[in-house]
């Protein structure tokens, strides 16, 4: 137990993740097309005022800039062959800023999906999964990562195939997935679904939780299914900032600073413990976050209509784990293949 | 399931055997969907009336289960993958005694997105629903569009994008057909995850799509009011 992480946990009772990366590179000048990953080697300023306009802004810890770093979505960009030294590069430039912020600030190694389907339903190999996860875990961890942050994944046979390569990688982890459709990931996983496979791992992230997806209040709804489980892991929500909007030219998204601070407060009263957001969330949300975690009292467990009120409603009825989702119907006679 | 005894489908009459095909469809069950559309073809059925009765009537039910968030992804990409063994059968066969044709759609992830999975979703239940479909793949830049567009003449362009930093491409492709003014000789439909109705707007779409569901049933209703246009 001897990660920046862990001993943060140990000593405070909630900690501020960051806020997005793409939305944020974007207004530097980032080309929509572009692989965000090729910028920790030609503009390493520009990542770096990224990371620090997360902790000028309150972030405990941010995510390095290494999302897309992996050989599966880099060889589009033909450099699939960089993954481990851009990865690298991500996570030397996070140890820079976090080093010279003047109190601990940690360094989270991003590490987003490979993009392709794993088998059986598609053509990616769990060991051939475990290998591309695995390269860009070595690259971050040399770079100075103090964990390792899995994301936006949908897939379980993904997960589990992140979390065996960083236990190759030995470095301590947390995941989150993403839940965009009716509750569920893509992949059809429920909040309830993933605590029972984080907790069934052979080397359990140290947090898991929830980014992305459809909007705050869908995010806060899947964090309450998480708590209702019951289980001590702390739990991570990164919701987007609103929804997205495309104005002048540029993916705005609609939800307000003061709307974030909300948010934020409604997500730890929910049972969170490392707070952040995610696309949308630009430096004044992260400061108005802060700022609210600061300043507020922790209250109740919010309710589904506390959450709507404040936030805005859910965009699905239900979240897949409740007695009033859709049956599934009966089928005449489903049949086995023999 | 109770239903332990091996079903064989030579012995079903026509109307149990579709009713089958469309469990197994919903089953994902290929070698089964290929047997029985063989099965029908022996019985004198025409390829165009089994693709609309038998395949396309089981994937409908595949479209509004996923709609409706009974099915999720892997078990519509099993259907599909089951529906495309039917249609491998079908479609030369369809050429060959020149069956109606529904409508034509290019599609293709675009530049810098290689997320492909909705993408694939929606060729999938287009090539469900009988339109052909024409897939450009992932990562294109608005050339690649341009150049299918010429060569294929469809009634569709569909663009999915998966990621915030590729969404706004999609207004560069759509600039850029303005721009040639060939904007309106095309439907074009726009998906992806980060993507909302409004959005769609914004960049000039005729629609945003929020599943492969939605992208069926927009498609059909913007292609039929389309022809009927031309033929007014």
């Amino acid at each position: 137990m001897s990660n920046a992480l862990s001993k943060m946990l140990t000593s405070r009772d909630w900690i501020m993740a960051d806020g997005a990366t793409g939305t944020n590179l974007f207004n530097m000048g980032l080309s929509s097309g572009d692989a965000p990953e090729l910028w920790n080697e030609q503009e390493p300023a520009k990542i770096k005022k990224l990371y620090s306009l997360a902790v000028d802004n309150g972030s405990d810890l941010f995510l390095t800039n290494s999302f897309g770093g992996n050989s599966a979505r880099l060889k589009l960009h033909d450099a699939g062959h960089r993954a481990r030294e851009l990865s690298r590069m991500a996570a030397e430039l996070g140890r820079d800023v976090a080093d010279a912020a003047g109190r601990d600030v940690i360094v989270a190694g991003s590490v987003g999906p490979t993009g392709e389907i794993m088998q059986p339903v598609g053509a990616l190999s769990h060991a051939d999964a475990v290998e591309i996860f695995h390269e860009q875990a070595e690259g971050l961890k040399e770079g100075g990562a103090d964990v390792l942050w899995l994301e936006t994944i949908s897939a379980p046979e993904e997960y589990r195939a992140a979390a065996e390569a960083f236990a190759l990688a030995d470095m301590p982890w947390v995941g989150t997935m993403s839940f965009d459709t009716a509750g569920r990931t893509m992949m059809g996983m429920t909040s309830q679904d993933m605590v029972q496979m984080v907790e069934s791992l052979p080397n359990p992230p140290l947090g898991y939780g929830a980014n992305c997806g459809t909007g705050a209040s869908d995010l806060l709804r899947t964090v309450l299914g998480f708590a209702a489980q019951g289980t001590e892991r702390p739990i991570v929500a990164k919701g987007n900032a609103g929804i997205p909007k495309y104005v002048d030219g540029h993916i705005h998204y609609d939800g307000t600073p003061e709307l974030m601070g909300e948010y934020a407060v409604m997500a730890r009263d929910c049972g969170a413990t490392i707070i952040g957001g995610c696309c949308g969330t630009m430096p004044e949300h992260l400061n108005a976050m802060r700022k609210a975690l600061e300043t507020r009292d922790r209250g109740p467990r919010p309710t589904l209509d506390q959450i709507t009120s404040v936030l805005g409603p859910f965009s699905s009825a239900g979240d897949g784990t409740g007695d009033d989702e859709p049956a599934t119907p009966a089928r005449r006679n489903r049949r086995r293949r023999s | 399931m109770s239903e332990e005894d091996d079903i064989i489908l030579s012995e079903l009459d026509d109307e149990e055997l579709v009713q089958q095909m469309f469990d197994d469809l919903y089953d994902g069950l290929k070698e089964e969907i290929e047997e029985a559309v063989n099965i029908l073809l022996e019985r004198e059925w025409e390829p165009y009336r089994v693709l609309t009765e038998a395949l396309v009537g089981g994937m409908t039910i595949v479209g509004a289960d996923f709609r409706d968030g009974i099915l999720f992804v892997p078990e519509v990409l099993l259907a599909a993958n089951a529906m495309k063994g039917g249609m491998a059968i079908l479609k030369p066969l369809l050429a060959a005694t020149g069956a109606p044709r529904v409508g034509k759609m290019v599609i293709g992830t675009v530049k810098g997105d290689i997320h492909d999975i909705g993408k694939n979703l929606v060729s999938m239940m287009m090539e469900g629903a009988g339109f052909e479909v024409v897939d450009l793949g992932i990562n294109n830049p608005v050339e690649n569009y341009l150049e299918a567009l010429e060569k294929e003449e469809p009634d569709i362009l569909g663009m999915s994008a998966l990621l915030t930093t590729t969404m706004p491409y999609m207004k560069v492709v759509i600039d850029t057909l303005v721009e040639q003014g060939v904007r309106e000789d095309y439907i074009v439909l726009v998906g992806g995850a980060p993507l909302n109705e409004e959005f769609g707007k914004a960049i000039g779409a005729d629609a945003y799509c929020r599943d492969a569901a939605v992208a069926v049933e927009t498609a059909k209703d913007l292609v039929g009011r389309k022809h009927n246009q031309l033929n007014a």
